[in-house]
């Protein structure tokens, strides 16, 4: 073996001391697990592609952390994108990219799994591979080379990381985590070549291997299928969910250093029921799964136990709609007062009982109440299935200012389908009106901060047949909004127009994308998601270079009938049904919490015996009756 | 309330772990080990952790000092240790606890001096270290600047001495560590002509005024 571990530690011990912060290169943490290498018959280096401060938070790798460590005969260790200073040291040295736990290679690895929650990480994880010494593109790798699997939110659209990874896991990983790690292991004591794997994995549901289909398109370029190029692919690959969510992580590895989050995290519940036209995570997380009240507090007193942290953070996408919230922060809280503990509960509707809730946890109101209206007309709101009252959100207002906080956080989107500048106006006017019912109550001290994002058509969404507005349209917007929330107690932040095109290109990107991400990352395109690194500029240029319009993606509305490059991947929402939403939204129709009726989305059909064997009131689905078993047709006539 | 002086080491884990941050670890060290650690009063309460001189990024030490308050009277030095022996932390080495006067002034406030170990991680002369050495004791001054600032490094070495350590040729230095006047055991290395970056270094005692 190559891999020489003291030279590592000397070279690592002079290097160090010139860069920033670099307590994110070392690892050895409260709650680290470093398991004797030759212990374990395999090894997963999990991977986030950004630096530690935001990766070491990530709940969805701390769970397959978890997991995999569990097992006597698997590690898994974390890695992460080292910030420029570190890469250009590491270069410098020819250090290859190693893991936090044991500093070994992740080419010594056997599986390297990178999450991806969104887009923009995409020539990170290039340039990660690259760190580590494993050729870029699937089709260049060996055996001799880790399989190279990617999961999370963004391979909900995996062509356009096609070129560069072996294996998506599309779902939940709880499950198929290590239906892939059996796969992998009897694979690799069988001595086949990799292609067996690659077949071997096509095999596991949930799995895709992008290599095992040919993508088609029509000469005005339009995406017109992929072709399995072996009979076992299969044409749909079907998301995989846990039925029931497993007890959550408690371990947490608590960094030395301060980083985005440092607090326990537990998911509550998993999914949505508000049917959001534009959200993607609202779409691909159904079904709604609940966790149970105490199965929540075990794991918070757990959890503080074994991290010491001083912050618990309830986890989902709507927390006002989990069934017991009442009664989970009326028991957190009590715990919360007398220990010093601050618990933060994210994403609260827009309603009175939302303060009544923050009000029990007593925390600090110096960072603002945040609510999400995404839209001020009532037109809009329809549009994109977010029905709220503009006197209901300045009824929630004045309580929040009367209560104790001076700032509130709003936040919206602008680029809706058939949005138009009265609506956009209309967000201004909103903000002003929230500040002056600020003003009436608390004077001067009231602020408004109000978050102007711009909507990217995601797949998998009712909204995946509308074009993204043009970049002169989302300027024109943000200058009102900018001219019109100025002054005193006033606060806009906004997305520039050229992260939000490249967010557009990457999430709506066919195979054809991988050449220009390829020649974006080739001219120094990495942390796209910073602002201070994006270089729009190298972008066109990799445009130009793979011979591929920008605009195709971004600028066009699609035909109903159109074939979409992530139609193979089944989230379990059908396509009719989102065609369905999209005219719903453009005839300006409401639909309802999905709990209080169901509207046929595809989930339950698509996971109807799940739901069979597991009845009850933590999926927010309907029952599916146990089958009455018909007899035969012969057996009736005899 | 009590308060209790600990002596640690920083070992390894944390050596790159700044002092803010270790401000927090300790104060999860003293959960995890349910020690009830006392809050300040007011606003925003913070827990009663006081160091007694930040220790410099990369640098390791076998002998920091902090004081903590804890809201349990009934508690001897003997029970924090093994609360916290009980729920041990990556990086920090108890080494001793004893209780201390509850009026007595603010830790930082007493210390004076640092003392140093600086280990070169290159071969070196030991005869060409020590004439370097002497030369530059017999300097009446030496003016250097660190972060734009002018200052003279010489009346903050308070003593400097070649000695052998496992790894070959090592300096032990004793540097002014009070709240005006802190000298920087890399600052010395780089007065003496080596990169500050040449060498791993120990805090290996803080020393207190009576």
């Amino acid at each position: 073996m190559s891999f020489d571990h003291h030279r590592l530690q000397l070279q690592l011990e002079r290097i160090l001391p010139t860069v920033q912060k670099p307590g994110r290169y070392v690892g050895g943490e409260l709650n680290q697990v470093l398991k004797p290498w030759d212990s374990v018959e395999t090894r997963v280096a999990l991977a986030f592609p950004d630096i530690y401060d935001l990766g070491l938070p990530n709940l969805g790798l701390a769970i397959l952390y978890q997991d995999l460590n569990a097992r006597p005969d698997v590690l898994a260790e974390r890695v992460y994108s080292p910030w420029t200073d570190m890469e250009l040291a590491m270069r410098n040295n020819s250090i290859p990219l190693y893991s936090l736990e044991s500093h070994r290679p992740v080419l010594e690895f056997d599986i390297l799994g990178i999450t991806l929650p969104y887009e923009t990480l995409y020539t990170n994880a290039l340039n990660l591979l690259d760190l580590a010494g494993i050729p870029l593109h699937a089709a260049q790798r060996t055996e001799q080379h880790p399989l190279v699997i990617a999961g999370g939110h963004a391979c909900y659209n995996p062509e356009t990381m096609a070129d560069f990874i072996d294996a998506f896991a599309i779902g939940e990983g709880e499950e198929l985590i290590h239906d892939i790690v059996i796969v992998y292991q009897a694979w690799k004591r069988s001595g086949k070549p990799r292609a067996d794997l690659l077949l071997a994995l096509t095999q596991v549901s949930g799995v895709h291997v992008p290599s095992l289909y040919q993508p088609g398109y029509t000469d005005d370029g339009l995406f017109t299928g992929l072709t399995p190029l072996h009979p076992l692919a299969p044409r749909k690959i079907t998301k995989r969910i846990v039925a029931q969510l497993p007890p959550p992580p408690t371990r947490f590895i608590v960094p030395s250093i301060d980083v985005v989050h440092n607090r326990v995290a537990v998911e509550i519940m998993r999914g949505c029921t508000r049917g959001c036209r534009f959200c993607h995570a609202g779409m691909v997380n159904r079904p709604v799964r609940e966790r149970p009240v105490a199965e929540i507090l075990t794991a918070i007193q757990t959890a503080l136990k074994e991290t010491g942290y001083e912050e618990v953070a309830l986890l989902s996408l709507s927390s006002s709609d989990y069934t017991q919230i009442v009664d989970l922060v009326d028991k957190i809280s009590k715990h919360a007062s007398e220990n010093h503990l601050t618990i933060s509960v994210p994403s609260l509707r827009i309603e009175s009982f939302s303060i009544d809730l923050m009000d029990k946890l007593k925390g600090s109101r110096q960072g603002g109440f945040t609510l999400a209206p995404e839209a001020a007309t009532d037109r809009m709101r329809a549009t994109i299935n977010k029905p709220i009252a503009a006197e209901q959100l300045l009824e929630t207002a004045r309580a929040i200012y009367s209560r104790g906080w001076s700032t509130i956080k709003l936040y919206f989107m602008i680029g809706h389908p058939s949005e138009t500048m009265e609506d956009v106006q209309a967000i201004a006017d909103l903000c002003q009106a929230v500040l002056s019912e600020g003003r009436k109550i608390i004077g001067k001290r009231a602020s408004l901060h109000a978050g102007v994002s711009t909507f990217v058509p995601k797949p998998h969404t009712p909204f995946q047949w509308a074009p993204c507005d043009t970049p002169e349209q989302m300027q024109a917007k943000q200058e009102l909004l900018r001219r019109e929330l100025r002054g005193p107690g006033l606060k806009m932040t906004w997305t520039s127009p050229k992260d939000t095109l490249l967010e557009a290109w990457l999430s709506r990107g066919d195979r054809r994308m991988g050449q220009v991400i390829f020649n974006a990352w080739q001219n120094g395109a990495k942390f796209d998601a910073w602002q201070d690194q994006y270089r729009y500029d190298i972008w066109q240029a990799a445009f130009e270079a793979a011979g591929v319009d920008p605009a195709f993606y971004t600028h066009r509305q699609r035909a109903e009938d159109e074939i979409f490059p992530w139609d193979h991947i089944n989230p379990g929402v059908r396509k009719a049904f989102l065609l369905g939403e999209y005219r719903a939204s453009r005839e300006q129709i409401f639909r309802a919490d999905c709990r209080d009726s169901c509207f046929g989305c595809g989930i339950l059909p698509t996971f109807a015996e799940i739901r069979r064997e597991n009845p009850g009131k933590h999926w927010m689905c309907p029952e599916v009756p146990i089958r009455k078993v018909k007899k035969p047709l012969e057996a009736v006539i005899s | 309330m009590i308060r209790c002086r600990m002596t640690y080491q920083k070992t390894e884990a944390l050596r790159y772990t700044g002092n803010l941050d270790l401000q927090k670890i300790w104060e999860r060290f003293l959960r995890r080990a349910d020690l009830p650690v006392a809050y300040s009063q007011g606003f925003h309460p913070q827990p009663r952790i006081q160091q007694a001189a930040p220790l410099p990024l990369g640098f390791l030490s076998r002998a920091e000092l902090a004081d903590i308050y804890l809201d349990d009277d009934s508690l001897a030095p003997s029970d924090v240790v093994t609360a916290l022996d009980a729920m041990p932390y990556p990086g920090i080495e108890i080494c001793n606890v004893e209780l201390v006067d509850l009026s007595l002034p603010s830790l930082a406030s007493r210390v004076l001096s640092s003392e140093y170990l600086a280990e070169f991680f290159d071969p070196i002369d030991i005869g060409e270290l020590t004439d370097r050495v002497t030369k530059l004791l017999a300097a009446p001054s030496l003016n250097r600047t660190r972060r734009d600032k002018a200052y003279d490094l010489r009346p903050l070495i308070e003593s400097l001495e070649v000695m052998t350590s496992e790894s070959g040729p090592a300096l032990k230095m004793m540097l002014a560590a009070r709240q005006s006047a802190t000298g920087r055991p890399e600052e010395v290395l780089a007065a003496l002509g080596f990169s500050p970056y040449d060498a791993r270094y120990t805090r290996t005692r803080i020393l207190l005024a009576d």
